[in-house]
């Protein structure tokens, strides 16, 4: 079976927290390539995925992985030397994927689809202040003027958590904290009123205790505007904490996907289990953590096989020559990974996924 | 068992600033550091976690109070000889390996700039193989030692960072968020080679650290800094199960565990400073159980006394 029926077929039998809800952005096949020195580089390398309206889905994988890049392209972001090579990403009437010009994306961008940036030090502009920046996007998405556009300005500051609005509209960045700074980001990308908020490393930049508030803040917008929330992020605690589903990205591509609970406790992809297992939360104190040894491969080289079958210990001959399609283990879950098929011999849980499983049944 | 201090902090207080702008960044904190252990010291940016570090390293000058190392007074006026000593047996670990290692520089020079200041090789090469034993220590080829840092992974520029502080032959290492620029599946490498070295070269580190969970993993005791002040320090385990401190606990209710179930009803609990009524009654440094001191006034101390009565360690 191909991915694309397994996506049909996903979408027939949900689970009924989300069966209710369509997919209002579906990406299939999508492949993205960059031009560097003259060579092309695939950096997604036909990735799919369907987003369903109200839900949060968490992306995770380490650097490089192409996590920040697939999101990009859904809103037009891509460096000047990166385009979509082929594959569509479907949302509400358009395919994005044939989106060239600039006009093209500006009827998606902050309107339907707005995005909060990591670092909330450069992502305002130091020379403006806070209130003038909110009420840009006021002006432009939600075509207010004046009083009111000024008024809706103050409502949405104190939306996010920032008191005194009166006083803050005339502030400039540099007088606010890095967490505040981080509710004027959000407040910014909310004013646009989207369907769809990407948020990339929200809360990486940020002191233990404001992330707990930030992603907070995140959640309580998220019911009160019925956003549907695509986190991008290593830190799979904040997954656990705030993600309904998580797609595991590796080399370009979503290996497992899944339910947050079917992720965390049932992991099948070696690579999912083996990023669990590195988590200093679950190590044993005296014992040395597990380490994933080697690098990821290199994307200039069309990647034969599974891409994480270098770095797994247990991989089959397989692994190296065919790409795996995507194995079904319940109806919302997913992976791509040869020792899912029937003939493949049986791998035990890793010993940590098992530490995990005890602890929270306690 | 007696265990000898290696380092004693006595009421360090570093000010940054004069009259009007004067800022005190660390405010009368004590702690001492044992041979072989690794202390941890946890607080948010902005606590003064990196200027004690600093202190240490007699980068930043002090206000008051003593520092001294085996013994010995370092901090403030203090002669070249053993100003020496210090620079050499204490050394640092930086956050981010992308901008302590000199982009001009060969990974050779790098590594064995400390030796070439500070004199201590024989000859060309004896200096080759102090090198060369360092880089095999962290796990990197001595053939590396002719490339530039650009080279080089995240992690493998951090590992030229240990490399450059063993050279040295250091008794003790300032490891100031060593791993938090590091992706995630690099931090298990690190963190491993860390735990490594310190039973292989009988290391002891100072692990400066925001990510609580990371800290709990790698130290034997912990410190919990708040606006300059050491608000608690305890045996790892005893602080992260029976923490009487509101800000300890606050800062612990917002640990996230990779396990959704628990972490779908994790509550955060939100510190107040205004819950403490200091300008009525000073809070002083006190040890609430042996090993496990608090900062507090009186009446809280008792009540933190009171709430930690029977509370016993759970084996992880």
């Amino acid at each position: 079976m191909n991915s694309d029926e397994m996506i049909k077929q996903d979408e027939k039998h949900l689970p009924d927290q989300i069966k209710k809800a369509m997919p209002i952005l579906t990406i299939e096949n999508l492949v993205v390539k960059f031009n560097l020195r003259g060579r092309s580089l695939s950096a997604i390398r036909e990735a799919s995925l369907s987003l369903y309206k109200g839900e949060s889905l968490a992306i995770v994988g380490e650097s490089g992985s192409g996590k920040s890049v697939f999101t990009k392209s859904l809103m037009g972001l891509l460096d000047a030397n990166g385009w979509v090579d082929s594959g569509t990403i479907q949302y509400k009437t358009y395919d994005l994927a044939q989106f060239k010009k600039e006009k093209d994306w500006l009827k998606i961008r902050g309107k339907e689809i707005a995005m909060v940036f990591q670092d909330p030090m450069t992502s305002l502009n130091p020379l403006k202040t806070i209130g003038k920046q909110v009420r840009e996007a006021v002006v432009k998405h939600q075509g207010l003027k004046g009083r009111e556009a000024t008024n809706a300005v103050y409502d949405i500051l104190e939306n996010v958590g920032i008191d005194a609005p009166r006083k803050r509209y005339n502030q400039y960045p540099f007088e606010f904290s890095g967490g505040m700074r981080q509710r004027v980001v959000i407040a910014i990308a909310v004013a646009c009123k989207p369907e769809i908020l990407i948020c990339d490393e929200p809360t990486t930049a940020l002191d233990v205790t404001i992330q707990a508030q930030i992603m907070e803040l995140i959640g309580e917008l998220q019911s009160k505007y019925g956003l549907t929330v695509i986190y991008i992020t290593h830190d799979l605690g904040v997954v656990a904490h705030v993600a309904d589903r998580v797609a595991v990205m590796y080399a370009g591509d979503i290996v497992e996907i899944g339910l947050s609970e079917e992720i965390f406790y049932d992991p099948r992809h070696p690579y999912t289990s083996a990023l669990l297992a590195s988590l200093p939360q679950l190590g044993i104190k005296g014992e040395p953590l597990y380490a994933i040894k080697g690098t990821p491969p290199n994307l200039f080289k069309k990647v034969e096989g599974d891409a994480f079958a270098f770095r797994n210990e247990k991989a089959l001959k397989i692994d190296f020559v065919k790409r795996p399609p995507y194995f079904k283990i319940s109806e919302t879950h997913y992976a791509k990974t040869w020792l899912m098929d029937e003939r493949a011999p049986k791998v035990d849980k890793p010993k940590i996924i098992e530490l995990l499983n005890e602890r929270s049944a306690k | 068992m007696k265990r000898e201090k290696l380092l004693e902090v006595k009421d360090l207080t570093v000010a940054f600033g004069k009259r009007k702008n004067r800022f005190v960044a660390v405010d009368g904190v004590n702690f001492n550091i044992y041979k072989g252990e690794t202390f941890g010291l946890v607080g948010e940016s902005g606590s003064g976690k990196t200027t004690i570090g600093r202190a240490i390293m007699r980068i930043n000058e002090t206000d008051s109070g003593d520092i001294y190392f085996k013994g010995q007074k370092i901090n403030g006026k203090i002669d070249k000889k053993l100003d020496r000593e210090v620079i050499k047996n204490i050394q640092m670990i930086f956050q981010d390996p992308m901008a302590s290692l000199n982009e001009r520089a060969k990974v050779d020079y790098i590594v064995s700039e400390g030796l070439y200041n500070t004199k201590l090789y024989d000859d060309e090469s004896d200096r080759k193989r102090k090198v060369e034993k360092a880089l095999l220590s962290v796990g990197l080829l001595p053939e590396f030692a002719s490339r530039f840092p650009h080279e080089f992974s995240g992690g493998q520029r951090q590992r030229i960072g240990i490399a450059r502080t063993l050279v040295m032959k250091p008794e003790l290492i300032i490891a100031d968020e060593p791993i938090s620029a590091l992706d995630v599946s690099i931090r298990a490498q690190v963190i491993n080679l860390m735990n490594d070295l310190k039973s292989t070269l009988g290391l002891t580190y100072l692990f400066i650290a925001h990510d609580l969970s990371v800290v709990r993993f790698i130290s034997d005791r912990v410190a919990v800094i708040h606006k300059g002040q050491i608000v608690e320090l305890a045996e790892t385990e005893e602080l992260y199960q029976n923490a009487v401190h509101p800000y300890t606990k606050g800062l612990l209710s917002a640990i996230s565990m990779p396990d959704p179930k628990t972490e779908k009803n994790r509550q955060f609990e939100k510190y107040d400073k205004s819950m403490h009524h200091y300008e009525v009654e000073a809070p002083k440094w006190m040890e609430i159980r042996p090993e496990h001191w608090v900062l507090a006034s009186d009446e809280e101390f008792e009540r933190y006394k009171k709430a930690l009565d029977g509370k016993v360690l759970n084996n992880r």
